[in-house]
């Protein structure tokens, strides 16, 4: 009998979620067959038969786990032979019933109060008669019976309580008041944690301002082809930002800084953390030393980690540490806003739409592209002066984009001082 | 011409609960009845006549066999049998009349006459005698139920060889009944006339009698049955029948194939029922009948034509009449547009010979041929405190749970009053509880109905208190 156990994922990871079991109790399976995909705060990752046998499984999907713990066994008496996989004993009955669980992992992980039983959530004859009337699912019903079985009463309390109709009966009112609970991903936890704490433990402001555009998008226009030629990526704008930031961070080396209990750690690289929208939900990968990266190498290292997001293949390492974060809502169509420290992090800039808007340039009005930007930053480490000298720093980086070019101080830089 | 929201054909328990129901549910209801006396089959030719009969046949055997033991006797006991069958007569027409009486009471317009279809919303009602009328239907339920099926090459005389019908209207008692079929019907028959003396023999194709139920009830039957007379030989297939003056000769083939025939003065053909849909003419209304005769319903009751239902024997699933009245009720609402369901599964089986059969679930076999680990909890009524003060012995309740939740799957009984028992195990069902639960639970001391609480201990973890 071989003990499947939670693997060491990361080094902050002590438990994992069950998100999927790709066998069911009793199958055979033979060596490296995908048993399950595990989910910890930041990446999923699927455990593989050590060696083939019987399965038993010995937790639920949904269920957290610790690290170490055993998931499940493998009965290794249990000879497994070629194409004897599929077939298993097990009735068809049992086997249907966890791929539709599968399919609605919602019924599964919505954690009944009363303690559970093999009943929860069993409609009585009347209560079942009752919400097929009135098209409710057991999911949106506390039963209150024993071991959580679904009472008449649970029903009109439901009802009275205004629970609504889960699908909306063709030809009936075609506004919806449907609810639907599900278990936080792990992910969604961490985040939430992460930005709560974020919020508690800084003494956070925002400070806003405006980039002129003109001078970046000229440029985007002019090298567009060129670039994408040379390099095989295109020229976006977070090459710019990230490296105005960073050139920035360096000039006000407190933006960069991480409190660490009475004392502050100052970074002399930029590893700058890129807000990364994924299916998942928001992930923050890192560039490493992004002062010394190429627009080119940054462009590449931002598509490389937006990829990674949106299929889920990013690493643990390349989601941990990071010493200042741009988040880019433009993207979205967001015209400005405050966005939220990326916790032990000291400060974040936050990105915008461009827009066409009207301005004054010596006393003239004219139209030019303009975005806002805004620094949120903890107080604790970065004084309003230091706040915005950076910010209006990025700003003149970015209407005159030749700063960038050198960086912080082109004598140091050419002396390697 | 007269209009109804729903028209019903055929007064059987399914025709006129549905009836009823509607009438309830404020639509203006007719129930068209070929026969004169309403109630169908059940009360008329089945379940009532039939449990009149067993429980006088039973009356008289325990004054001959049993009441000595009690300390009571009887000298002169005789049999009356015309008054055995008045006192039937009476039961049925207490019984029709009494549906008659609910048909007034809940204003439902009642036709005599044989139901057909002009078309999908009319329907025709031809009396005996009479002019025929046509009544105009929004919705129709067909409750048109079953008659004893034939076996081709049997030609029933209806005097000697007989069906249900006959049996339950014999002018003596047979001095040897040979059956043909052991299942439900043939069984509580032959039980009636094996108690009044009648020399009973059962030939059945299958290995078994009541086939379709769990097996071990099977055995038990007729282990019991056979201590009554009653003869048994399974596997064996009946060729033919012949009645010639009073005597009926069935042959058949034995389990090796060997040429039998069995001699008797009435033969009975019990070998189940098929679905009667004759003179409905059907195809008006656009619907048609599968190969066995059965009109196609989905899970609503309703035929390929939606505003006409069928319900009861005419449709798929078991042929008894608490099947059809909760069909005829799950019809009344859906057309009212509520939403009702069946669970099929939880419908129970009842043979109502002495001891009862019941049985609600899965049988073990099922469980086997499905792969679901389950346990088994037994308790005889013999170690039953209330059985031995009444002297019946014989039987058993049978519980099987699921081997890890414990969930019951499955009640198979046989016993006193089974029949009524196996309401506890249909309710314990529809709300999954577990053996344990009903383990659990007090039941009252003494009665029949403490075997199975102590079943379900002895399947929740082997650990009856009275065995």
């Amino acid at each position: 009998m071989l003990e499947m156990k939670v693997p060491t994922v990361g080094e902050s990871i002590t438990e994992v979620t069950v998100s999927q079991w790709m066998v069911e109790e009793g199958d055979l399976v033979e060596m490296d067959d995908v048993l399950c995909e595990l989910e910890s705060d930041k990446a999923t990752f699927e455990l593989v038969a050590e060696q083939a046998g019987k399965v038993h499984l010995m937790a639920a999907e949904g269920d957290d786990v610790a690290v170490g713990a055993v998931i499940c066994t493998i009965d290794t008496s249990v000879e497994v032979a070629a194409g004897d996989k599929a077939e298993t004993k097990l009735p068809e009955a049992a086997k249907k019933a966890p791929q539709e669980e599968q399919k609605e992992p919602v019924v599964k992980t919505a954690p009944p109060s009363e303690p559970t039983s093999h009943a929860a959530g069993h409609p009585s004859p009347a209560a079942a008669k009752m919400m097929q009337e009135h098209q409710l699912s057991p999911q949106q019903i506390k039963g209150t019976g024993k071991g959580g079985r679904i009472t008449k009463q649970d029903v009109l309390e439901a009802l009275n309580a205004g629970v609504a109709p889960q699908q909306i009966i063709a030809g009936s009112r075609q506004f919806s008041r449907v609810e639907r609970r599900e278990k936080m991903s792990r992910l969604r936890r961490t985040i939430a944690n992460h930005l709560l704490k974020a919020k508690n433990q800084t003494a956070m402001l925002t400070t806003f301002n405006e980039v002129d555009m003109s001078a970046i998008l000229a440029i985007r226009k002019q090298y567009k082809e060129t670039f994408r030629e040379k390099h095989g990526v295109n020229l976006g704008f977070m090459s710019f930002f990230t490296r105005a930031c960073c050139v920035a961070l360096q000039e006000n080396p407190a933006v960069n800084a991480i409190i660490d209990g009475e004392e502050v750690i100052y970074h002399e690289f930029c590893d700058i953390s890129i807000a990364v929208s994924t299916p998942r939900g928001l992930v923050v990968p890192v560039i490493r030393n992004a002062e010394s990266l190429s627009m080119a190498q940054l462009e590449a290292a931002v598509k490389e980690l937006a990829v990674k997001g949106r299929d889920n293949q990013l690493s643990l390492e390349e989601m941990e540490g990071g010493t200042f974060t741009i988040s880019n809502g433009g993207v979205f169509g967001s015209l400005m806003s405050t966005p939220i420290l990326n916790a032990p992090q000291s400060a974040i800039l936050g990105m915008h739409k461009i827009e066409e808007r009207p301005i004054a340039v010596n006393g003239q009005v004219v139209i030019k592209p303009m975005m806002y930007v805004a620094l949120s930053y903890d107080h604790q480490v970065i004084d309003g002066k230091e706040s915005v000298t950076f910010l209006v720093r990025v700003k003149e980086l970015l209407e005159d984009p030749a700063g960038l070019l050198l960086g912080a101080d082109p004598v140091e830089m050419l002396l390697e001082l | 011409m007269s209009s109804f929201d729903v028209v019903v054909i055929g007064s059987g328990p399914g025709g006129y609960i549905a009836a009823i129901r509607c009438a309830q549910l404020g639509m203006k209801t007719a129930l068209i009845e070929k026969y004169d006396s309403l109630g169908g089959t059940c009360l008329n030719v089945g379940c009532i006549p039939s449990k009149a009969l067993l429980d006088s046949s039973e009356h008289f055997h325990h004054a001959r066999h049993n009441f000595e033991t009690h300390g009571i006797e009887l000298t002169d006991l005789k049999l009356n049998f015309k008054q055995m069958m008045q006192r039937k007569t009476e039961v049925v027409e207490q019984s029709s009349g009494g549906v008659s009486f609910l048909m007034k009471k809940n204003k439902i317009e009642v036709f005599h006459g044989l139901g057909s279809f002009v078309d999908a919303h009319t329907v025709q009602v031809k009396p005996a005698k009479g002019k025929a009328q046509q009544l105009q239907a929004k919705h129709v339920i067909i409750a048109t139920g079953s008659k004893p099926s034939a076996l081709p090459f049997i030609e029933q005389d209806k005097k000697r060889i007989i069906t249900s019908t006959e049996a339950l209207s014999l002018s003596e008692v047979p001095k040897h009944l040979i059956l043909i079929g052991g299942g439900v019907v043939g069984l509580e028959l032959g039980s009636v006339y094996a108690r009044l003396g009648a020399k009973v023999s059962v030939v059945e194709y299958m290995d078994s009698i009541i086939s379709n139920m769990d097996r071990e009830l099977g055995r038990e039957l007729t282990k019991v049955l056979k201590k009554e007379g009653i003869e048994f030989f399974t596997r064996h297939e009946v060729t033919g029948a012949a009645v010639k003056g009073k005597t009926v000769t069935v042959n058949a083939k034995d389990k090796a194939g060997k040429a039998v025939s069995f001699k008797g003065d009435y033969c009975l053909v019990a070998v189940g029922r098929n679905p009667y849909t004759q003179g409905l003419m059907l195809d008006k209304a656009g619907i048609s009948v599968d190969e066995k005769g059965k009109i196609p319903v989905n899970e609503k009751l309703q035929t390929g034509v939606d505003h006409i239902y069928a319900i009861g024997d005419v449709v798929r699933g078991p042929m008894l009449a608490h099947k059809a009245e909760e069909e005829g009720v799950v019809v009344a609402e859906t057309i009212a547009g509520q939403q009702p369901h069946i669970n099929y599964l939880l419908i129970p089986g009842v043979v109502y010979t002495w001891p009862e059969v019941a049985a609600v679930g899965h049988t073990e076999e099922q469980l086997k041929e499905q792969g679901i680990a389950f346990k088994k909890g037994k308790f005889p009524f013999r170690a039953s405190g209330r059985a031995r003060a009444s002297m019946d012995l014989d039987g058993f309740i049978k519980v099987l749970a699921a081997k890890d939740t414990d969930e019951i799957l499955g009640v198979h009984m046989i016993g006193p009053r089974a029949a009524d028992m196996i309401a506890e195990a249909v309710t314990a069902m529809e709300y999954r509880a577990t053996a344990e639960d009903i383990a659990r639970m007090s039941h009252a001391h003494p009665t029949y109905s403490e075997a199975m609480k102590e079943a379900c201990l002895a399947a929740t973890g082997n650990r009856a208190l009275n065995f």
